[in-house]
């Protein structure tokens, strides 16, 4: 049975306010029935370092992408992985992490290719519960495997494939890089190491919308005046656009497409995984390099 | 493995990590990630001396210092950074005291890919841990070039 959503104020001028639990109200509710709480971070020791009290950590190297292929987990992986963090099919999950829950929204976004339904994030992340001087523990949960069902992970409506992102150039295009990444000056994000794309630039007519732009400066969502601004006003969206967004991996750009899924209420958003380091090394993909979107090419 | 030159305290660690299985290689990295010494006065005082990583995901610095043909190598990089810290840990406690010629001779470059945590924090995060190694050796040939 679903845990009763969080009703905050703040929350709910948002399209899905029921997406995002505040660090209160997550506070209260640790330990009630139902509730898993995850942890997903970019660093893959920070959960051990001290985490929620009763927070499962869940890895996206280790635990959500397939060892072998570049993919994600099937069917039957991802069922193994809900299983051992003790999560059912109706559990309520709350995922936080670090990095303005970058990685936590990249978790989730999986979670919602094997349509786990109710799935929410901690706003705010690990930054917020800290700055509040909340308490993490180091001490494992006490976790009993579930009986999770295997669920066919579904690619075809919230994941675009390198084809996907051909037949889609003309319609909005949000590249959530950085706008050294953006112009082609570089190809791997600053400070970052390198995944590997052969050619530098940008997907033709893509707007470039860094994504933490979406993240105040405590590390909560910008609320929807401001993302309004942001996406609308800035990089051209408007209401029942299909839009793609790309990173260099995929995992910043997941952030975004919750921002503009789930707080903006854009239905129809995917997210293109294989991203830069795919594009940016396909042979006969159309680039466009510097710092304007510049012109789809006449097909 | 047989690379009978690899100096003893980096056989040491590789034994201890590859003895353990992968959860606990995850603990013993913290250890690692938590013995990681301050940075000496003279460095904390100097950021100008140290070297950005910039192969890592998140700031980590190295300064490494030849003495009378001994390497000390000194990093920094913040708590947030658990991993990041835990790999220059292994390498300052493992290349410690170690002549030049057994760094740059003996120390393989693919050391890190060795010691079993490839499969505890992925080949891509390993990746930072051989980049510090890499710089550490290439500020060594910097330090002792026309010496």
């Amino acid at each position: 049975m679903a845990v009763e959503h969080d009703t905050s104020a703040r929350f709910g001028e948002y399209a899905h306010p029921e997406r995002l639990v505040s660090t209160e109200w997550l506070q209260q509710h640790l330990g009630t029935p139902g509730l898993v709480v995850v942890e997903s971070d970019e660093d893959v020791l920070l959960y051990e370092t001290g985490h929620i009290a009763g927070a499962v950590k869940i890895d996206w190297h280790l635990d959500l992408n397939d060892p072998v292929q570049r993919d994600y987990v099937d069917g039957e992986g991802f069922a193994a992985l809900m299983s051992r963090s003790g999560i059912t099919r109706d559990s309520t999950v709350v995922i936080y992490g670090d990095k303005n829950n970058w990685w936590a929204a990249y978790a989730l976004w999986v979670f919602s290719l094997f349509g786990h339904e109710d799935v929410r994030l901690l706003d705010g992340g690990r930054a917020t519960w800290e700055a509040e001087g909340r308490d993490y523990t180091t001490e494992a949960p006490a976790v009993e495997a579930t009986d999770y069902p295997v669920v066919e992970r579904d690619d075809s409506v919230i994941r675009a494939y390198k084809d996907d992102v051909l037949a889609h150039l003309g319609k909005p295009l949000i590249d959530v890089r950085s706008p050294e990444e953006f112009s082609g000056q570089r190809t791997t994000a600053p400070a970052y190491p390198d995944e590997g794309a052969l050619r530098a630039g940008h997907i033709p007519s893509a707007q470039n919308v860094p994504w933490g732009k979406a993240a105040a400066d405590d590390g909560t969502f910008r609320p929807l005046a401001e993302l309004d601004a942001i996406y609308r006003d800035g990089a051209g969206l408007s209401d029942g656009d299909q839009v793609v967004a790309y990173c260099r991996i995929g995992e910043r750009s997941s952030h975004t497409w919750f921002v503009l899924t789930h707080l903006m209420g854009f239905e129809d958003v995917r997210n293109y995984d294989g991203s830069w380091t795919e594009w940016g090394s396909a042979v006969r993909v159309p680039i466009v390099q510097g710092t304007e979107p510049g012109e789809v090419p006449a097909r | 493995m047989t690379d009978s030159a690899l100096p003893e305290a980096l056989v040491d660690i590789r034994e201890e990590f590859l003895a353990l299985d992968v959860r606990n290689r995850l603990q013993l990295l913290l250890e690692f990630s938590n013995e990681l010494p301050e940075l000496p006065a003279r460095y904390a005082d100097h950021p100008d001396l140290l070297e950005r990583v910039v192969e890592c995901q998140s700031p980590v610095f190295l300064f490494v210092e030849v003495t009378d043909d001994r390497v000390h190598l000194h990093a920094t990089a913040p708590r947030e950074a658990p991993t990041t810290r835990g790999f220059a840990s292994i390498l300052a406690q493992g290349l410690d005291g170690l002549t030049v010629a057994q760094v740059l001779d003996d120390v393989p470059d693919d050391y890190p890919q060795t010691i079993g945590l490839t499969e505890a924090v992925s080949p891509l995060r390993i990746r930072g841990m051989t980049a510090l190694l890499g710089r550490a050796k290439r500020q060594i040939r910097e330090r002792t070039a026309g010496a």
